[in-house]
């Protein structure tokens, strides 16, 4: 694949359009935390899933890249039922795939060059993984990203020295070192402060629609939906209960996806 | 938690009578009582040891150090005994400690991986070179694969363990690259069990030593066999030339591996 922004083929936008069809995952019996799914998602935009904790918005995005196993459904993307995929085809998928994670997940003890290059190992041989030799054009890009972020200055400090900016930042770059087709932010601003949430979410907008690649974020914070996102999915119990762009987001809406009311005042 | 409820009794208690630990505490000391009557231990005896012990302790000084070539000899081979051992033992320990981990490999693995590491270390290093010189005859041999059994059996359990440990959401975050499993344990699970796995090695290779000095009185090779035989001969004097070069040996492998630890923190 070509790295080059702004070159990613126009016909190719269709082909990242996800859909998902009747998703259901049960993590006990009977007791459905997704209650059949139904969504499609353009090839291109930010769309921000919105609901209250525990309604199903982390495990939506994990049966995309099966870090958690759909109970039944289909999760069409790029051509295949990744809800069907298993071994080599799983990982050849997930490689087009990248995720932002609430706590980062940055590996601690390895550097931050390290830690962007591992969203490459899905294309490197073991032994080059193990002797650390990844492909000169790989490094090149990584770098390229560390200035793209800001953190040109920290390539080779550990990630447990990072600040929890500087980590999610690192998260976001590895995740487009990947070259994805589509991002999944799992709440990816919930351990930041306010500003530096609106930067991570600034600079994962950018980076991701530099490169015409569709992003789906799990958010907690409506402000930051409705700023960033070009349409917001609001679930609920397991269901969708409201599917639009962000200004149509009532707070009837707001209502009916939260519950209870008293917490809108509070709003700033 | 609701109001203080004013019908409740004074004198509540804020600690549950642990009387299950009491009753296994009060057994222990009457056990114990109990061995030691059967045993035959009387005072008389001690204090007769103390006098045997001093004129055994007196007749060890001054060191003999004449036989020097045969102490060297012995000295290096138990040398080459420890880190054999502790190579190969420790490089088996790793797959086989991968294998036991329960967090990243599934039951029908972990348990023969479990059985193997449970009957390494069932037995004492000096058992199992018993068994060894029986099997391959005397020497070397026999010490360094009673030692790699121990080996296994401890540092394999450690490594299991420590594997065991790691954070989960590291491996994850690799695995949702589409990284093979390879690549999984050299960038996520490597990192984080690296600086334990070289603890538990240094350590290992010291316990080697202590027990490579050891083996040789089963007939397993290295200084044990002339320790033994200068004790037989009563030649004490040896035995503390043998004990202070043995000494000196672990304790300049102390500070090696503390130094190993240190740059690989």
């Amino acid at each position: 694949m070509n790295a080059a922004p702004g070159l990613v083929t126009e016909s190719g936008q269709d082909a990242r359009s996800l859909v998902i069809r009747d998703l259901v995952k049960e993590y006990r019996r009977n007791k459905p935390v997704l209650r059949g799914i139904n969504l499609t998602i353009a090839g291109h935009g930010l769309t921000a899933v919105i609901g209250p904790s525990g309604t199903g918005k982390s495990t939506l995005l994990r049966c995309i890249n099966r870090l958690v196993e759909p109970t039944s459904g289909e999760i069409k993307f790029m051509g295949q039922d990744l809800a069907r995929l298993r071994g080599r085809q799983l990982r050849e998928a997930r490689r087009r795939i990248g995720m932002v994670f609430q706590e980062y997940n940055l590996v601690e003890r390895l550097t931050v060059m390290e830690n962007l290059l591992s969203g490459r190992l899905g294309y490197v041989p073991v032994w080059r993984a193990w002797l650390r030799k990844f492909p000169q054009a790989d490094i090149d890009r990584a770098f390229g990203l560390l200035d793209a972020v800001g953190l040109e200055r920290v390539a080779l400090r550990r990630a447990d020295a990072l600040s929890g900016g500087q980590r999610q930042r690192v998260g976001i770059a590895r995740a487009i070192m990947q070259e994805p087709d589509l991002i999944l932010a799992d709440e990816p601003t919930s351990s930041l402060d306010p500003k530096t949430s609106v930067e991570i979410m600034e600079i994962l907008s950018r980076l991701a629609g530099e490169r015409d690649i569709p992003v789906i974020v799990n958010i907690h914070n409506v402000g930051l939906a409705k700023r960033f996102a070009q349409r917001v999915v609001g679930m609920t119990g397991g269901h969708v209960v409201y599917d639009g762009p962000p200004d149509g987001l009532t707070d009837a809406d707001l209502k009916a996806i939260y519950g209870g009311e008293n917490w809108l005042d509070e709003r700033p | 938690m609701s109001a203080p409820d004013p019908g409740l009794p004074l004198g509540r208690q804020a600690f549950q009578a642990n009387w299950s630990g009491r009753i296994a505490f009060g057994a222990l000391v009457v056990y114990t009582i109990y061995a030691a009557s059967h045993l035959g231990f009387s005072w008389d005896r001690f204090v007769t040891g103390l006098g045997q012990g001093g004129t055994f302790l007196a007749r060890m000084f001054p060191p003999d150090f004449e036989r020097t070539q045969l102490l060297v000899d012995g000295m290096v081979e138990s040398l080459q005994i420890a880190i054999l051992s502790s190579f190969f033992g420790i490089l088996l320990s790793l797959p086989v400690g991968l294998l036991a981990a329960r967090n990243l490999m599934p039951p029908w693995v972990t348990w023969p991986a479990r059985t193997i590491i449970a009957l390494c270390r069932s037995f004492h290093p000096i058992i199992i070179a018993i068994l060894f010189v029986k099997a391959v005859g005397f020497g070397a041999l026999a010490g360094v694969l009673a030692l790699i059994v121990g080996s296994i059996g401890f540092v394999g359990k450690l490594f299991a363990e420590a594997i065991e440990e790691i954070s989960l959401k590291q491996v994850e975050a690799v695995r949702a690259t589409g990284a093979p499993f390879l690549n999984v344990l050299i960038m996520a699970v490597q990192p984080q069990v690296l600086p334990r796995f070289i603890g538990f090695a240094t350590y290992q290779l010291d316990s080697n030593l202590r027990n490579s000095t050891m083996v040789g009185i089963v007939g397993g090779g290295g200084i044990g066999a002339t320790l033994f035989t200068a004790y037989q001969r009563f030649d004490y004097d040896y035995v503390l030339a043998i004990l202070i070069v043995t000494v000196a040996m672990i304790m300049v492998a102390e500070v090696l591996s503390g130094w190993i630890r240190k740059a690989f923190q």
